[in-house]
């Protein structure tokens, strides 16, 4: 039997080792079920696995040589991330690792003299702001639950933490949406939007620096559908069909709906939060000090 | 092996062409060729691209804009010449202000004549480009190796 004590580094070693697997098969079924939603066939389900094999085999053309720092930047940190969270850490320093990591992307945009990546990267920190307070209540939701911010003690813990989080965990796949980079919200890569932006953010990332980041977005993949299993830890089996119903209706909404403006997405990410994750606590504090104290 | 053969991404551009073969260009991306089938995506951005469509015969005012496109795209590249303009200029191959073919300005692999090219022409196209797109490669790569060997005499 493993001792406990090395329990931690095993699952950051695993979730480093398999999660770029999962992560590309959950983009490879993404894309076959987006184009079987639009009547196509679509592509075979290992294609997001050929697209970087193949960005590997390009030239890597940068503007300026830092782009190759921060875009390594941007997938350490992700990773970092990722293994932090599955390695039982503490949500919070998951938290800011996370959105490090995101700044990295943001300074790698800037880092070129397109205009595209520099919008781009302006969408993508508007992003950021949009989300981050969601991120940081979902966390004290489960603080004010588990009495714990540690990963470890919250997936170990007995309570159905959904039934005392239903409005924190709609909030959450709101903006899991964002950070999914689907389409109400696919503002800062225009993922969709192919000629709009030209490709924003990602604009000025070619070869295997486009690759990089697509790893650190399967890696990105993993470690938000690892949030949405805290919400349904108590049952391994509703965890798993939650994650893919969840992950389901953000294909059925990226599908469905037009992108909107930036403000429109900052306005309803922050009043999601503010109503749902807010009156979520508060309901919670109340019951936990005045009616059962 | 190669996975370029197995993740083309397109750019297309319209070089002073009639938007004929472009709307064609645009059919070959619809739900009944469905290119992405075979990984094909049709990218904005030259950065990303390995393929590039250029319809139209190219004029004074867009002969700059192709060249900054062209060399934008990472090596291992290919250019298509989409429809007659395209290929030779057609018929404004005359005109005072057309330069009569792509190949004028950047270097073409494969020239996919018509007026508008159909779209399972275009397709075959882009086929037929594949099989370039893969020599490119290994010559790249055998160039980059002798490089590393010669750097490595050098040392």
């Amino acid at each position: 039997m493993i001792p406990e004590y090395l329990a931690p580094f095993i699952w950051a070693v695993l979730y480093i080792l398999l999660a770029p697997v999962i992560g590309g098969l959950i983009a490879g079924i993404d894309r076959k079920v987006t184009a079987r939603m639009q009547g196509r066939v679509g592509p075979p389900l290992l294609q997001p696995f050929y697209d970087v094999a193949k960005l590997y085999e390009k030239e890597n053309l940068v503007v300026t040589a830092s782009q190759n720092f921060f875009v390594l930047s941007y997938l350490v940190f992700m990773a970092v991330a990722g293994a932090l969270f599955f390695s039982g850490g503490d949500m919070l320093l998951v938290i800011f690792a996370f959105t490090l990591s995101h700044i990295f992307l943001v300074l790698g945009a800037y880092a070129s003299y397109s205009p595209y990546s520099h919008i781009g990267a302006e969408r993508e920190l508007l992003q950021i702001i949009a989300y981050e307070p969601m991120i940081i209540l979902t966390a004290v939701g489960m603080y004010m639950v588990t009495k714990s911010f540690f990963v470890g003690t919250i997936v170990t813990s007995s309570i159905p933490i959904i039934l005392y989080l239903p409005g924190i965990f709609i909030g959450y796949l709101i903006v899991l949406t964002i950070k999914l980079r689907k389409s109400p919200f696919d503002l800062s890569t225009s993922h969709h939007a192919h000629q709009e932006l030209v490709k924003g953010v990602t604009t000025d990332f070619g070869g295997p620096n486009l690759g990089k980041i697509e790893v650190a977005h399967w890696y990105e993949y993993v470690f938000l559908l690892g949030v949405v299993w805290l919400f349904f830890a108590w049952n391994p089996l509703i965890a798993i069909v939650a994650i893919i119903i969840a992950y389901f209706i953000e294909i059925l909404i990226d599908n469905t709906f037009a992108r909107v403006k930036w403000q429109l997405m900052l306005r309803s990410a922050w009043i999601i939060a503010g109503t749902l994750g807010l009156v979520n606590l508060g309901v919670l504090y109340y019951l936990r000090t005045v009616v059962v104290p | 092996m190669t996975y370029l053969k197995k993740s083309p991404w397109l750019l297309h551009y319209d070089a002073s062409s009639c938007n004929g073969c472009d709307i064609e260009v645009l059919a070959a991306l619809t739900p009944l060729y469905d290119v992405e089938r075979f990984g094909i995506i049709n990218t904005g951005n030259p950065k990303h691209a390995d393929i590039f469509l250029v319809t139209g015969g190219v004029n004074a005012q867009n002969k700059q804009v192709l060249i900054n496109t062209y060399e934008q795209i990472p090596e291992p590249k290919v250019v298509i010449a989409i429809g007659i303009c395209a290929t030779s200029g057609g018929i404004y191959r005359e005109c005072y202000n057309i330069l009569g073919g792509i190949d004028k300005i950047i270097p073409v692999d494969v020239y996919v004549p018509g007026c508008a090219a159909r779209p399972e022409s275009i397709i075959d196209g882009v086929v037929t480009a594949l099989g370039i797109l893969e020599q490119k490669r290994l010559v790249m790569k055998t160039k980059t190796e002798t490089k590393m060997v010669k750097a490595g005499d050098a040392q």
